[in-house]
């Protein structure tokens, strides 16, 4: 086993309207190929730590190390270089691009990375969509599908680089029962299969007894590393 | 293989560019021709302005040369000169001196002055002022004594020449070139013979070689070539008498240079065509402000309105930049997608614009104005359209990246969390 993400004694302020104490040391670490869940009451601060996770929020005390490297501290410019290509994002809101196809929303991460020529990216791009059953509506404008689909485009659009780890604030909380079954078989599909990791904040219990291990938060802590049901 | 990622790189961002781009088509094509207006009436008022400056500067070059030397006029000085403050000069009678234009030894001056490197060419020049009389009919004029070769290289006296050959008066001692206003106010045809009256009242009977004919009908009416010698006679002077010097030099917008260097060396008086033609200067002047502020304010107008579709398509595209940026983008990426976007439109602006100005211009260049301006005094200035093509970009440029530095400070966690 290794320890893909750490954190240590992770406080986070927020200063305005008045100064709160949003974050207060935080630390857990994550292995590779584990899929985690975040749970806990809204406003507990669970976004505010996959922001930092996600390396989007800098203004923190303490430390995040991922793949052992030290995230605290790199420059902008290096910090989306790693975003771009180490880590995948799927929100509860797809953020697709409305006037690209979906081929084109899933290939833009790919093409600025700039590792693989443009077909080799698309045809990697054909991959995550069929392992998303989604291969038909390859050619469609990213507006014209249901909403279930959209996100699963935009499951498949963390996906094309290969990241280290899947981050998701969340991703079923938009999605009737049968789409939130279909994306928690694809976690759990990729995590096993391709040895991703994956961190996930939700309010679902079945997605949270579904993954790997849960951890419990409540006003800014931790109260919970291996939360069982 | 760094370069061929830094490429791909560069594709990712343009390709984002052009998609929005391509999106909105007709807002697109609007804004495009608000820029292609402007850059247009950019370039047709500049190109106006220079065509304007030049006529007038060709219509003086035409009677005036680009420095002319001479001897200032003098005022006589009080006879008894006293140095201390006790008494007052008694005899005081400020006049003009005579013989105050006469330039001594003429022809070595003019000889010195040509060895100079910027200088094409100096002619020696005796204007006098006369009557032409033909019978009873009598007219008032003036008369340049000149070598007429001298004079053709300054004034290019032979495309002027309607009638006759310029270069009989070389081999006519009496020979005189008449404006064809003189001739038909006097009723004079060519090889005629007029009698011409000096300010000191000698007579000379002259032969008519010539005619010519300038675009401006006053100089037509009064204006005559003769030899020097005659017009040295007309004044009752020897050979080494000249009223000026005229100079040719190679870029007339140098003259004033040369001044100092030019009276140093010639022991007289030197002007330069801007100096003597100071009222133009300051029409010249007045044009370019006028043509410039307003050529201002209408590129102030396409630059804003360019600010304006950049900055709404940021505020439209909020979560797209957010999504992009938490994918990796950095800020230079965003700024560049919308630098793109601004440029896509700039560019398509200014080349528009470009054509239309140019086709503005060709259409006006045509209309016949008449009188001494002839046809419109306008024409394509490449100079003009390079700086069109330049303020064009410049404009777009800056236009374009006060939103794109918006859209790059864009914060996509509070785009999130909403
Ligand atoms: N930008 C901000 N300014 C001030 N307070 C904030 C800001 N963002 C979040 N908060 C506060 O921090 C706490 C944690 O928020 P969040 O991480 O979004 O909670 P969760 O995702 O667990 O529902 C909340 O009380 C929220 O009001
Ligand atoms: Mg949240």
């Amino acid at each position: 086993m290794k320890t893909i993400l750490k954190t240590e004694n992770i406080t986070k302020f927020f200063y305005s309207p008045v100064e709160f104490k949003a974050l207060n040391n935080i630390a857990f670490e994550v292995q590779q190929g584990e899929f985690l869940s975040i749970i806990g009451k809204s406003g507990c601060g669970k976004s505010t730590l996959l922001y930092m996770l996600s390396t989007m929020d800098t203004e923190y005390e303490g430390r995040i190390y991922l793949d052992e490297q030290l995230l605290t501290g790199l420059k902008q410019d290096k910090l989306a270089r790693l975003r771009n290509s180490s880590i995948g994002f799927v929100f509860q809101f797809h953020y697709l691009l409305p006037e690209f196809s979906c081929l084109k929303n899933i290939m833009i991460p790919a093409l600025k990375l700039g590792k693989y020529s443009r077909e080799e990216i698309e045809f990697r791009a054909y991959e995550k969509l069929k392992l998303l059953e989604l291969e038909e509506q390859a050619l469609k404008p990213a507006s014209k599908l249901s909403g279930g689909q959209q996100q699963r485009i935009a499951i498949a659009r963390a996906l094309i680089n290969e990241p280290k780890i899947i981050m998701c604030d969340e991703p079923t909380g938009n999605l009737d029962s049968k789409n939130s079954k279909i994306v928690l078989d694809i976690f759990k599909q990729i995590s096993k299969d391709f040895n991703q990791t994956i961190i996930t904040v939700t309010h679902d219990i079945d997605f949270a007894k579904a993954s790997d291990r849960v951890i419990e938060m409540q006003d800014g802590e931790i109260i919970n590393q291996n939360l069982k049901f | 293989m760094k370069l061929f990622e830094k490429k791909i790189h560069i594709g990712v961002d343009y390709e984002i560019a052009f998609t929005h781009i391509s999106a909105r088509k007709t807002q697109t094509f609007v804004v495009s021709l608000a820029v292609a207006i402007g850059i247009a009436a950019f370039i047709f008022l500049n190109s106006l302005v220079i065509g304007f400056n030049r006529s007038s500067d060709e219509s003086f070059f035409k009677v005036m040369p680009h420095i002319r030397i001479f001897m200032d006029d003098k005022i006589s000085m009080p006879l008894l000169q006293d140095d201390t403050d006790q008494y007052t000069s008694v005899i005081v009678n400020p006049k003009i001196t005579n013989n105050s234009k006469k330039l001594i030894n003429p022809e070595k001056i003019a000889e010195q002055l040509k060895s100079k490197e910027y200088v094409l060419t100096a002619a020696p020049w005796l204007n006098i002022n006369l009557f032409y009389n033909n019978g009873i009919s009598q007219l008032n004029g003036s008369s340049s004594g000149v070598n007429i070769l001298e004079a053709n290289t300054l004034f290019d006296i032979k495309s002027t020449m309607v009638e006759g050959d310029m270069n009989q008066l070389l081999s006519t001692p009496n020979g005189i070139i008449l404006g064809v206003g003189i001739a038909e106010n006097l009723n004079i045809r060519l090889n005629d013979n007029i009698s011409i009256v000096s300010s000191l009242g000698i007579i000379k009977v002259m032969k008519v070689v010539g005619f010519f004919k300038t675009s401006n009908s006053v100089v037509d009416k009064t204006k005559s070539y003769i030899n020097l010698s005659i017009a040295q006679q007309l004044m009752a002077q020897g050979p080494d008498y000249l009223t000026d010097i005229y100079i040719k030099i190679k870029n007339p917008n140098d003259a004033p240079k040369y001044i100092s260097d030019l009276e140093t060396l010639s022991g007289y008086n030197a002007e330069s065509w801007q100096t003597a033609n100071e009222s133009a200067q300051a029409t010249k002047k007045t044009r370019a402000v006028m043509m410039g502020s307003i050529s201002f304010i209408i590129l102030i107008v396409a630059a804003f309105t360019i600010y304006n579709i950049i900055n709404m398509t940021v505020k439209q595209k909020l979560h797209d930049i957010a999504i992009l940026k938490a994918q990796g983008f950095a800020s230079k990426s965003v700024v560049k997608i919308f630098i793109s976007e601004a440029l896509i439109i700039g560019i398509l602006g200014t080349i528009g614009g470009m054509m239309l100005g140019a086709f503005l211009i060709k259409i006006l260049s045509k209309v016949y104005i008449g009188g001494d301006i002839g046809y419109f005094p306008i024409q394509v200035e490449p100079k003009i359209m390079l700086m069109g093509l330049f303020v064009g970009l410049l404009v777009t440029l800056i236009a374009g990246y006060i939103p794109a530095r918006g859209a790059a400070k864009v914060d996509p966690i509070s785009i999130f969390r909403n």
